[in-house]
């Protein structure tokens, strides 16, 4: 065992058991639960805490995943489970201050329920839940848990232990090999073999090569990137260390969107708590491995997901892709060799070199080994995010994890069924009710038309009218092309205005046909992924509601009524200052 | 004034937490300072990027988050992404337009509120999501929204 790093953990199990001797209040303050109002809500607990002057320390932590019952608030008592109040409003802080300062177990307000140990007062635990029993979290597992902010809590619960024994006790080939074992596939949207990847990096000359951690996450409907890093950096930029330390690479950037502050903000602190500590910089815990990482943020733009866009936005330009060859392994940021990454490949990356490469290939089922990390949004009663191990149905996913189509909303009663799925981004698929059969792994998805992509499911029930859903996808994916080739620019605007006659009852039996050849001339003529696979979700859509685009064209009406008149998205034209030089002006 | 603003985009410039600085790290800086970019920030990016005018000008017009003219007082930003699309982001966007006088994405004459369209907010499982000043809210009805948005307006222009 690295001293250093023993050092380490005996400071982290310290504090951890300081913290566990008193009176632990956690808020959920992921994006979920701040656009709920949780903000607000830790900084009363906060004030109460000091004006009580209660033995207690309130914090924030990230997502926990059930997104449904943010605000959460939950309370930790020296050896006692937690106890999670759900939805909680300012109403409910006296309630949760008298708890402590009265030392009661009398709840009045909604109780989730308890986590971590035997039931108390007869509350519900969370693990039996179904939200929590059909998880597997394994990249998620501190996520909720500990404090973001704290790199000790992160080594408390056996963090960095995977990057001190890769460099301790193992060599590069070895961890590739730990990692091949473990049938890690990419979670970005192609499920390539991550340590296959790895291997084109290490045969690239150096001494400058870099890693590159994709948290772009421009797909709507997904945030288990963002979610890990604003619940759990440390994962991240640990496995970022491991993945640098198997290829040779020295250099490492985390690419986020501007804007996301909690994820941004909290990977930054990460970093900088990561160099203190020596697991990050020059010869790290002590090695003569050294691994520099800092986090680029880009504008909005979807298409610099796509990796070879990445590296040009990294380098301050225009998100277009290059051609390819030369790949990323060869040519990549600032013209060095590259390799690049989803956040969530990576944080696998710490438990699989812990436990070891079986342990991981034993989850999941067949060659998607391991989990998936779910985003469950759209007409469901328990939206959130969810760790599962491949080879559940996506039927149980959806009806048993996320309670399937909501039964009440706003107080009325509802009697409403699963009509679709849109899975794997907008340049994902549109899926019947038939596919909630599909088991979730890498290939039956595909077979079924879709892909897992970034892991956003968004479920749509009978209310809802597949047309007016893909007019939506489509015009996301206009509005994003870069505009570098002409079949993704101007076919995916003619898609649009397509969409928006047979939507507004103007199409006609020709579009069938028009749709394909348009959709065809994108992918064939396209550079990257976006035009290519931009037909998807008017293909998959054709394929299982057909009969939604037959009523629109030979009936001129909307099935659902959802297809209002006016159809609301952005444009591409900004506003320009009236300066002598700007084009246009 | 121009002394001003050109000392407050060097300011936003020279003082980016990272190491690699860019183009697109510069103007990504001077726009969180200025809330847009100022014509002199181009001609400053250029000559600390070493690089053209032009160069600069085209990073800047390619991302849709960039604006180019001073924003309003207050920024609100409606997630019309498919997630919030399915939950009633378009009646949402046609009331919050109605009741500031909009048709689109844009500024109200009264310089009081910038409306912004978001593709994803990223708290898609509150949606739909609003943003008011860059804090999400999730919306339980169009009603509702509308008090909320009057509300906090009011509260931060007191
Ligand atoms: C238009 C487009 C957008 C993409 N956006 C993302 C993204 O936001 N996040 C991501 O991880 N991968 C995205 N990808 C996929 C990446 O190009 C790349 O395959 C991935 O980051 C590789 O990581 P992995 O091997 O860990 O899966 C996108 C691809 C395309 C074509
Ligand atoms: S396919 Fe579309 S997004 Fe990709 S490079 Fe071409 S124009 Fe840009
Ligand atoms: S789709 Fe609206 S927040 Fe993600």
């Amino acid at each position: 065992m690295n001293k250093q790093f023993e050092i380490l953990r005996q400071k982290a199990t310290k504090r951890n058991e300081d913290l566990k001797s008193t009176v632990q209040i956690r808020v959920g303050l992921g994006i979920c639960g701040e656009s709920v109002g949780a903000l607000e809500i830790l900084n009363q607990l906060k004030d109460r805490i000091k004006s009580h002057d209660l033995s207690a320390v309130a914090y924030e932590v990230g997502c926990i995943g059930l997104c449904y019952a943010e605000p959460l608030v939950d309370i930790q008592k020296p050896g006692e489970p937690r106890i999670f109040f759900q939805n909680v409003t300012e109403d409910n802080i006296d309630e949760i201050i008298k708890l402590i300062s009265e030392n009661s177990n009398n709840f009045t307000g909604s109780v989730l329920g308890t986590l971590g140990g035997p039931s108390i007062n007869g509350l519900p635990q969370i693990e039996e839940m179904t939200q929590w029993k059909y998880q597997t979290r394994i990249a998620t597992r501190n996520c909720g848990t500990n404090n973001p902010n704290e790199i000790l809590d992160y080594i408390s619960t056996g963090g960095y232990e995977g990057l001190s024994k890769a460099i301790s006790t193992m060599s590069p080939e070895e961890v590739r090999n730990e990692v091949a074992t473990s049938g890690l596939r990419g979670r970005g949207g192609a499920a390539f073999p991550t340590a296959i990847k790895w291997g084109f990096l290490v045969n690239s000359p150096g001494p400058d090569k870099y890693i590159l951690v994709n948290c772009e996450e421009g797909d709507p409907g997904a945030y288990n990137d963002k979610g890990i890093l604003e619940s759990d950096p440390h994962t991240l930029i640990e496995g970022a260390a491991i993945a640098g330390f198997a290829t040779g690479a020295n250099k490492g950037y985390v690419f986020i969107r501007h804007g996301h502050n909690g994820p941004i903000e909290r990977t930054r602190e990460g970093i900088k708590q990561a160099y203190e500590a020596n697991l990050l910089g020059d010869n790290i815990l002590g090695s003569d491995f050294s691994f520099e990482l800092e986090v680029a943020l880009v504008g909005e733009s979807y298409v610099s997901g796509e990796e070879t866009a990445l590296m040009e936005a990294i380098e301050g330009k225009r998100a277009m892709p290059r051609s390819r060859p030369p790949f990323p392994a060869a040519v990549g940021v600032f013209g060095k060799p590259s390799n690049i990454n989803n956040v969530k490949t990576l944080s696998y990356a710490p438990e699989i070199i812990r436990k070891g490469g079986e342990w991981f290939s034993g989850i999941g089922y067949g060659r998607s080994t391991g989990t998936a990390i779910l985003c469950l949004n759209g007409n469901v009663k328990f939206p959130g995010m969810y760790e599962v191990a491949f080879g559940i149905t996506i039927g149980q996913v959806v009806e048993k994890i996320s309670g399937g189509a909501p039964e009440k909303w706003n107080g009325a009663t509802l009697h409403r069924t699963v009509k679709l799925l849109q899975t794997g981004g907008p340049l994902g698929g549109v899926l019947g009710r038939e596919s909630l059969e599909t088991l979730l792994d890498f290939e039956s998805m595909a077979a079924a038309g879709a892909i897992l992509g970034s892991g956003g499911i968004i479920v749509g029930d009978d209310t809802v009218c597949a047309v007016d859903l893909v007019r939506n996808l489509v015009a996301f994916c206009q509005f994003e092309s870069c505009g570098k080739c002409f079949p993704c620019r101007l076919g995916m605007t003619h898609l649009v205005e397509v969409l928006e006659r047979i939507s507004s009852g103007n199409g006609s039996p020709n579009d069938f046909k028009l749709m394909p050849i348009v959709g065809n001339a994108m992918a064939q003529g396209s550079l990257c992924g976006h035009g290519q696979l931009g037909f998807n979700p008017i293909s998959s859509a054709l394929r299982y509601f057909g009969e939604d685009f037959r009523i629109h064209i030979e009936e001129n009406r909307c099935p659902t009524g959802s297809c209002i008149a006016t159809f609301h998205r952005p444009t591409r034209t900004r506003p320009i200052a009236s300066s002598g030089w700007y084009p246009g002006s | 004034m121009a002394e001003d603003i050109k000392s407050q985009i060097q300011r936003a410039i020279n003082s980016q937490p990272q190491k690699t600085v860019t183009m697109l790290s510069c103007l990504l800086a001077v726009h969180d300072e200025c809330g847009f970019i100022p014509t002199e920030a181009i001609e400053i990016i250029a000559s600390k990027n070493d690089t053209s005018i032009n160069d600069v000008w085209a990073v800047a017009s390619f991302y849709t988050n960039f604006r180019f003219t001073p924003p309003a007082k207050n920024i609100i930003e409606i997630c019309w992404g498919p997630t919030c699309h399915l939950m009633g982001a378009q009646q949402i966007l046609s009331a919050v337009q109605d009741n500031l006088s909009l048709e689109s994405e844009g500024d109200t004459e009264d310089g009081f509120v910038s409306l912004k369209y978001n593709t994803c907010i990223g708290a898609c499982s509150q949606a739909p999501v609003i943003t008011i000043n860059h804090h999400p809210v999730h919306s339980i009805s169009t009603d509702k929204i509308l008090e909320k948005i009057n509300k906090e307006l009011k509260r931060k222009n007191d």
